[in-house]
């Protein structure tokens, strides 16, 4: 035994999953001990915001200034000539203005404005122009002439009053110190429900596991139960369970599994009830592998010694037959663990997983990403990091299971 | 000249047995079909024997003539498609579990493979002490055991000191099967069934164990059923030979009217086919 799970630490492969397995699984112990906050809770009031620090504004205001004489980092005027309306300058200047191309420099905002000032008069009617042009490049005119007077941001409050009086003017080089005021960190953003998806993201990927581990775990004991049964006993009780093992091959399990998801209710699909249904209804590949190695196995000699020795059938089964299947029942549990990850982010995808308000699962964070259109509106955050964690689980469960694999077929290595 | 003085000891023995000859094993008619519709293959068709007390029966024939179907048949670890076994003159009945252990501890196998007979997740003791459990020596001391056990061991020449402990992959393959042996010896079963149970050890032990074998025959009245494609052993150490050829025997009959009379085909060419030392090989029948 001791030395079986030393040879299977030399295969590369087996120790690389076995690796990303632990990353992941440290990963959703860890955090929820820094992070104790609930998962579940809608921090943001709006869809995807960004990933990144949010500060308080209303602090930011109030607390302490300092004075930094650095390039500025952000103007009024930058704000205002982004690179459509410095397309619109330029046209303007050249057909309207008769200003040479050579002369226009559009990267160079303050040129730009100083060209504009000088050829541009809001009085004058440029012809060639409708009238929405025109109204909107007096409108452009404003916005310039109000970046361009330099008297900061007036901070008023309202007096006894009630008249607004001003209290604090805000100029561009009013810096303060990030550790003054209150923040908060999203590095992965929100989701749509304003819900900080990292700390969302390890919630998910715990229940996930969770539902994976039950899965697996309710497979592969069915399908160990009756594959045994069905390869010793063999007869009529093979041919029953190998009925009903048929049975539920052929129709898809992944149609039984939405029916049964369906019929259960949305209230009472929990982490553990999607987990037992996924379980019951993918043990039959389990049986039927487990039933042909039993069926190979049961007419060996060591096999026929030991009902030789007087021994009962439990005591065959599981002395004479259990340890020479083990490795492979640990290799088929691996897969069903691992598809059981996947079932579960299919059946939340189409909306029958658990139920969102109770859990985070990684297939509902799918699916809510989908539903509020987070591909198309750029909100990668919301689903790639979803994406990625499913297929580094399943990548890192198959590739323990293919180590495993040609640890004990020495056939397969290269 | 050693040859004839057996034959002469074995005459003896056999006459002194043939006084009562009881009936331990007998069959008429057994068939094993395995498959059905076009992949049927009968493994043993038809045949008839009767297996006296403490008699020695070989039963020989080429590689796939159904000997070994035929022992798990008469051991029970396979159901008989036609024909009735029966044992010590009644029919057999293994019909439930404890009747099955009960027959069981009367018929013991040497299996063929011992690479295939242990399960290398057990130390050897294992398949030792279930020998003694068997016998119903369950609660004996400890050192009562273990001194059972290694008297067993060195009537095949296995000190029980220096195996106790290992698994039987750390055995050789004369190791495993001369083990398989000592549980004869532990188990002294009314009826042995050893499928060539010496193919894997050398010469010298090998007449070491079929002596004491032999002996174990005389003590407890053992019947001892051999089966071998070595036509030569056959007829050192048996009383009646059986031969058998795709599934039926074609021969049986006392070791000396069969070997050194054949009258079928099929025996002539088995005896021909043993090469001898100082004499030709006569290859001719693998021709035919």
């Amino acid at each position: 035994m001791k030395n079986t799970i030393k040879q299977i630490f030399h295969s590369g492969k087996f120790l690389f999953g076995f690796v990303i397995f632990l990353f992941i699984l440290l990963m959703c112990i860890i955090y929820p001990i820094f992070v104790t906050a609930d998962p579940l809770q809608m921090i943001g009031q709006g869809n995807f915001f960004k990933p990144g620090t949010y500060v308080s504004v209303e602090e930011s205001t109030l607390e302490k200034s300092y004075t930094l004489q650095l390039p500025k980092q952000f103007s009024k005027l930058d704000a205002v000539l982004d690179v459509d309306t410095r397309a619109k300058i330029q046209e303007f200047l050249i057909k309207q203005a008769g200003v040479a191309e050579s002369e226009i420099d559009v990267t160079d905002a303050e040129g730009l404005v100083s060209l504009w000032q000088a050829n541009y008069d809001p009085n004058t009617k440029y012809s060639g122009l409708t009238s929405a042009k025109r109204k909107a490049l007096k409108r452009l005119d404003s916005d310039i002439k109000a970046a361009m007077k330099d008297s900061g941001v007036i901070v008023a409050e309202k007096n006894e009053e009630g008249e607004l009086e001003q209290s604090k003017v805000i100029k561009d080089t009013d810096y303060i110190n990030i550790n003054d005021v209150t923040k908060k960190t999203f590095i992965l953003g929100t989701d749509n429900f304003g819900r900080d998806v990292l700390t969302e993201l390890v919630a998910a990927t715990k229940s996930s596991l969770k539902i994976g581990l039950l899965a697996g775990l309710i497979a592969t004991a069915i399908g160990l139960l009756l594959g045994l049964l069905a390869g010793y006993v063999g007869g009529l009780v093979d041919n029953i369970i190998i009925f009903i093992t048929n049975l539920f091959t052929v129709i898809p399990s992944f149609v039984i599994l939405i029916l049964i998801s369906y019929s259960v209710g949305d209230k009472a699909r929990g982490i553990i009830m999607v987990g037992v249904i996924i379980g019951l209804t993918s043990w039959p590949w389990t049986t039927r592998s487990v039933r042909s190695q039993v069926i190979s196995l049961r007419n060996r000699d060591h096999v026929n010694l030991s009902k030789l020795s007087g021994h009962s059938m439990f005591r065959i089964i599981f002395t004479d037959i259990l340890p020479y299947i083990a490795s492979y029942v640990v290799m088929a549990m691996i897969l069903q663990i691992s598809s059981g990850i996947l079932a579960e982010a299919q059946l939340s995808m189409i909306g029958l997983g658990p139920a969102t308000t109770e859990t985070a699962t990684l297939g509902l964070m799918m699916q809510w990403a989908m539903q509020y259109s987070a591909h198309l509106n750029g909100s990668w955050w919301a689903y790639f990091p979803v994406v990625i964690l499913i297929a580094l689980i399943s990548f890192s469960l198959n590739l323990m299971n293919t180590g495993m694999d040609q640890v004990f077929n020495p056939q397969l290595r290269d | 000249m050693e040859a004839t003085t057996n034959q002469s000891q074995k005459q003896n023995s056999t006459d002194a047995k043939k006084a009562a000859p009881k009936p331990c094993l007998s069959g008429r008619g057994i068939t094993k079909v395995f498959g059905v519709g076009k992949v049927q293959t009968v493994a043993v068709d038809h045949v008839d024997f009767d297996f006296n007390e403490g008699e020695i029966i070989s039963i020989v024939g080429e590689s796939g003539s159904g000997k070994t179907t035929l022992s798990k048949m008469l051991l029970g670890l396979i159901s008989v498609t036609e024909g009735e076994i029966e044992y010590q003159g009644k029919p057999r009945d293994i019909s439930s579990a404890s009747k099955k252990k009960e027959y069981w501890k009367n018929i013991q196998p040497i299996f063929q493979d011992p690479f295939s007979s242990y399960n290398m997740f057990y130390k050897i003791d294992a398949v030792l002490d279930d020998c003694l459990n068997m016998r119903g020596f369950k609660h004996l001391p400890e050192e009562q055991k273990i001194q059972m056990k290694t008297e067993a061991c060195s009537f095949v020449n296995l000190k029980y000191a220096e195996l106790t402990n290992k698994y039987p992959f750390e055995l050789s393959g004369g190791q495993m099967q001369r083990l398989m042996i000592a549980r004869i010896f532990l188990l002294k079963p009314k009826i042995l069934m050893a499928d060539e149970p010496t193919s894997m050890i050398d010469a010298c032990s090998r007449a070491t164990i079929l002596d004491m074998l032999l002996k174990l025959r005389d003590e407890i009245n053992m019947t001892i059923i051999f089966i071998t494609h070595d036509i030569g052993l056959a007829y050192y150490i048996s009383d009646k030979v059986y031969i058998m050829e795709h599934g039926k025997f074609v021969e049986s009959g006392t070791a000396e009217d069969v070997i050194i009379n054949p009258k079928a085909d099929y025996t002539k060419r088995l005896i021909s086919d043993v090469p001898k030392i100082y004499e030709k090989w006569d290859l001719d029948t693998v021709a035919n």
